[in-house]
């Protein structure tokens, strides 16, 4: 069966990226737009893996993680969070909020799917 | 979808987002304080930079990068964004913008400009924070429910009170033969239960450790404690891993990477040892642990009896490791998003698809041409419409068959579909009203004035083609509006005025047109100057007795400049008379409105659409031709005294004590050899390039009448003297006239192929 991801990512360029890179990979995708899109997606698209973003409008990927580990079901999906390399601080409170790993931007194809296959068995 | 298509996308949604970043940065400057608006423009800039790092925009994203941390720097309430440090950002926007045009179109941008500006938005970061390092740690970013105070990078380890475990290896088994020359690598890896909780899993950075080279692993269960005491969350297994590998420790060490904070890790390089042999002083117990067992599914668990009480008591670590052999990814601690039945999933999988779609649906993205098709055919259901219609009446004598009705229904409802369809291609002027602020910022920097741009209507909407011809004309506008309008700041307060003057950009519908004005509050136009260079450039007779409205409209004719030095903006040879032009190609009108001291109205009335026009449909030599209503002055019939002949075959007409020259389309477009006489005729008085009046002879007025133009170029090829084409309700083809190429002929020149007007191609 398909491995599923749902991504949370506000930028249209980068949303379609997700989606070209991942169902290209083999991937199911799932898309939403901010954190609370995220979370209400969440409960019915049951993913393997979540991509999100941190930077994002209404809630924030902070926000979003939080929400994520807040749900019995979801507590231990694997989360992975886009984010800029220059940001030790930002990588650092995604890690607290519950973020599994990262993916380093710019965004890079390999990488995101290496990362993917990292945290997913 | 390709990559040059998610590229495009990239450039379209940079528009946006270089949009939201003004406006966001302009309500900062109005004194908006809300954090949110602070947020969106820091996201504006964050998102240009992620997307041109994924498409390799270095000079984008090495700009936008120092953007952002000056954005950051005020988000965090570090900066405060005050007027100064507004202007930087403003102009960093415009050159982000360009940056963004650059790498769409290719070309060059002011790389003096943009690195003055990476030096001063640099200086705006550093000068309200020290160093980098000192950032306060919690940002009053709007996360929810920041966990814990984030601790700065490096030492987090120890926050979490990670003490490396003194754990030698070095000294045993030194005497033992080397089996391989490649460097050997012990991991000691002690899970903590938070590497759990965030989704990590042991087993996974095993299995990718393994993946380095050859690996055999052990592990500690000592920590195990009874059943009754278990907690099935809680972590208590040590793995030590010897994996020999060419791909260097910090491969090694990069598959912790995501577990580093939760786990004890240990790794060090084993020199002269295969590592395979087990150390009588660490507590590890060899375990025989097949990892492709694990990860290569359908392999059922060979579980070890003596095991198999704590396997069902224990979820978690526990069970996966306590197996060693066993378990499948599906026992992953806590994974209980697997146990889930797999066909409530797959039924669930298609609500969430139609659960992720929803909320997007308000706005939906179509292709142009998809729209310009639709308009194509709407035109000809008009024209379709209005054939039938025609044909109706001249076979139905009675007039009063329900085919009738049905008809006038049919043509109602054709209108709707035509104003519905044009309503889907109509957009705001924001776009090019945000693009005005910019020309204001910069002139104003170059003249020295103080300039507030007040935009009002920016949501009236209008027919793309005309928002995308309008920005040119508009921006020359403005130049000439700060230019020659505003006085210096000085002079201002002289006066007793504000000393920052103010441009007043305003849009609206007014009978399905849309009035766009342009006022300024500066020194209004100098008549004396404006007639004294009129008459200097042979414009008018030193004696001219003009009206005020007159010598205002003195600035509208070409070649006309009264700056007395030609400045860098308004000097690049574009005067007032361009803009007229420019306006009139798109079939709009402008006029001037001048309060001496108080300043300058310009108003342009532009059409709503560029796909229909409001022609008149005349006939000359037998042909029907349709001349565009706003070229026309008005119409006379030409009486026989009031006709002067002179030369070989010039005449004049004269019109109110005033002579026009008189041209006869039908010669001029080679209809017929002879000049028709006039006083058979209908003259149409026109206003041309350069303002000039001419009287253009037609045979007879059939009546005013709203056209679908089709281009001539897209279906035949240019005809000079003809701008584009139209179909009448009898279906035949009437030619839409090029006003000002026709009068260009009639001064001798001959028409050429390029004259046609743009605005139709």
């Amino acid at each position: 069966m398909k491995k599923k991801v749902l991504t949370v990512d506000d930028s249209r360029t980068i949303r379609n990226m997700l989606l070209v890179t991942l169902n290209n990979a083999g991937f199911e995708t799932i898309q939403a737009e901010d954190g609370v899109e995220g979370l209400e997606v969440l409960e019915d698209c049951n993913p393997d893996v979540i991509v999100t973003d941190i930077n994002m409008p209404r809630l924030d990927g902070f926000g979003f993680i939080e929400g994520v580990r807040r749900n019995e079901k979801y507590r231990a999906i694997p989360i992975l969070v886009l984010t800029t390399e220059s940001d030790a601080e930002k990588k650092n409170r995604a890690r607290q909020a519950g973020a599994t790993g990262w993916i380093v931007k710019p965004f890079d194809p390999t990488k995101l799917i290496d990362a993917i296959e990292r945290v997913t068995a | 979808m390709d990559m040059n298509e998610i590229k495009e996308i990239f450039f379209q949604e940079c528009e946006e987002q270089l949009a939201e970043l003004e406006s966001g940065l302009l309500r900062l400057n109005d004194g908006d304080r809300d954090p949110e608006t602070v947020n969106a423009v820091f996201r504006a800039v964050h998102s240009i930079k992620g997307g041109a790092g994924a498409f390799g925009l270095d000079d984008l994203v090495s700009f936008a990068h120092v953007f952002e941390t000056t954005l950051d720097c005020v988000r965090s309430g570090r900066l405060e964004p005050n007027q100064d440090v507004l202007k930087v950002m403003l102009k960093s926007a415009d050159v982000l913008a360009d940056l963004t045009n650059c790498a769409r179109d290719g070309g060059s941008v002011d790389e003096a400009r943009s690195k003055q500006l990476i030096r001063e938005l640099e200086a705006l970061a550093h000068g309200e924070m020290p160093s980098h390092a000192e950032a306060p740690a919690a940002k009053p970013v709007a996360a929810p429910k920041a966990a814990a105070p984030a601790a700065p990078a490096a030492p987090v380890a120890n926050d979490q009170g990670f003490v490396p475990v003194a754990f030698s290896f070095d000294d045993f088994g030194d005497d033992m033969p080397v089996e391989s020359v490649l460097p050997a690598y012990e991991v000691i890896f002690k899970p903590k239960a938070d590497l759990y909780r965030k989704g990590n899993e042991a087993t996974l950075l095993l299995r990718d450790l393994s993946r380095l080279g050859e690996m055999s692993i052990y592990c500690n269960m000592d920590a195990l404690p009874s059943l009754e005491e278990l907690q099935p969350e809680n972590a208590y297994f040590t793995w030590r891993a010897v994996i020999k590998t060419d791909k260097g420790e910090d491969a090694v060490r990069a598959v912790f990477e995501f577990a580093e904070w939760d786990c004890d890790l240990e790794i060090k390089a084993l020199e002269e040892d295969n590592g395979e042999q087990s150390d009588d002083e660490s507590p590890m117990t060899p375990v025989p642990f097949d990892l492709s067992a694990l990860f290569d599914e359908p392999e059922p668990p060979v579980g070890l009896v003596e095991e198999e009480e704590r396997i069902a008591a224990s979820e978690a670590e526990a069970a996966a490791a306590a197996s060693n052999v066993v378990q499948l990814p599906g026992t992953k601690a806590a994974d209980s998003a697997k146990s889930a039945p797999a066909a409530p999933a797959a039924a669930a999988a298609a609500a969430a698809s139609a659960a992720a779609a929803a909320p997007a649906a308000q706005t939906i993205r179509v292709d142009l041409d998809r729209v310009d098709r639709l308009i194509n055919l709407v035109g000809e259901l008009v024209i379709n419409q209005a054939m039938l219609s025609q044909s109706v009446i001249e076979n139905d004598t009675n007039g009063t068959s329900s085919i009738n009705m049905g008809l006038e229904e049919l043509q109602q409802l054709t209108r709707e579909i035509q104003d519905s369809v044009m309503a889907i291609r109509a957009q705001p002027v924001k776009p090019v009203f945000q693009r005005m602020a910019r020309t204001v910022r910069e002139i104003a920097d170059i003249t020295g004035k103080s300039v507030r741009l007040v935009t009002e209507g920016e949501n009236t909407e209008v027919d793309k083609t005309v928002i995308d011809k309008l920005a040119e004309p508009l921006t020359h506008m403005i130049r000439n509006a700060v230019d020659h309008g505003l006085e210096m700041p000085e002079k201002r307060v002289a006066l007793g005025k504000n000393p920052e003057g103010t441009v007043r950009l305003t849009a609206k519908h007014r009978s399905g047109r849309i009035i766009i004005e342009l006022a300024d509050d500066g020194q209004g136009i100098n008549r004396e100057r404006v007639r004294q260079k009129a008459i200097d450039n042979d414009l008018i007779a030193a004696d001219a007795n003009l009206s005020d409205e007159e010598i205002d409209n003195l600035i509208f004719h070409a070649g006309f400049s009264t700056a007395e030095k030609v400045s860098d903006l308004s000097g690049r040879g574009v005067g007032m008379d361009v803009v007229k032009r420019s306006i009139q190609a798109l079939g709009g009108r402008i006029s001037i409105q001048s309060k001496p001291g108080h300043g300058s109205v310009f108003t342009l009335s532009l059409p709503l659409t560029l796909a229909v026009l409001d022609g008149m449909v005349v006939t000359v030599a037998n042909q029907t031709l349709v001349v565009p209503l706003t070229a026309i002055v008005e119409t006379l019939q030409p009486e026989a005294n009031s006709i002067h002949s002179f030369g070989a075959n010039q005449r004049l007409i004269s019109i109110r004590n005033s002579f026009c020259p008189l041209v006869d389309v039908g010669k001029i477009l080679n209809f017929r050899y002879q000049a028709a006489n006039p006083v058979e005729g209908v003259a149409l008085l026109v206003e041309s390039e350069g303002g000039g009046q001419r009287a253009l002879m037609v045979d007879a007025i059939q009546g005013q009448r709203q056209v679908v133009i089709k281009s001539l170029e897209a279906n035949y090829t240019h005809v000079p003297g003809i701008a584009a084409a139209t179909i009448l309700g009898d279906g035949r083809v009437a030619l839409i006239l090029d006003v000002d190429a026709v009068v260009a002929a009639s001064r001798g020149q001959p028409l050429r192929h390029e004259n046609a007007l743009a605005a139709f191609g």
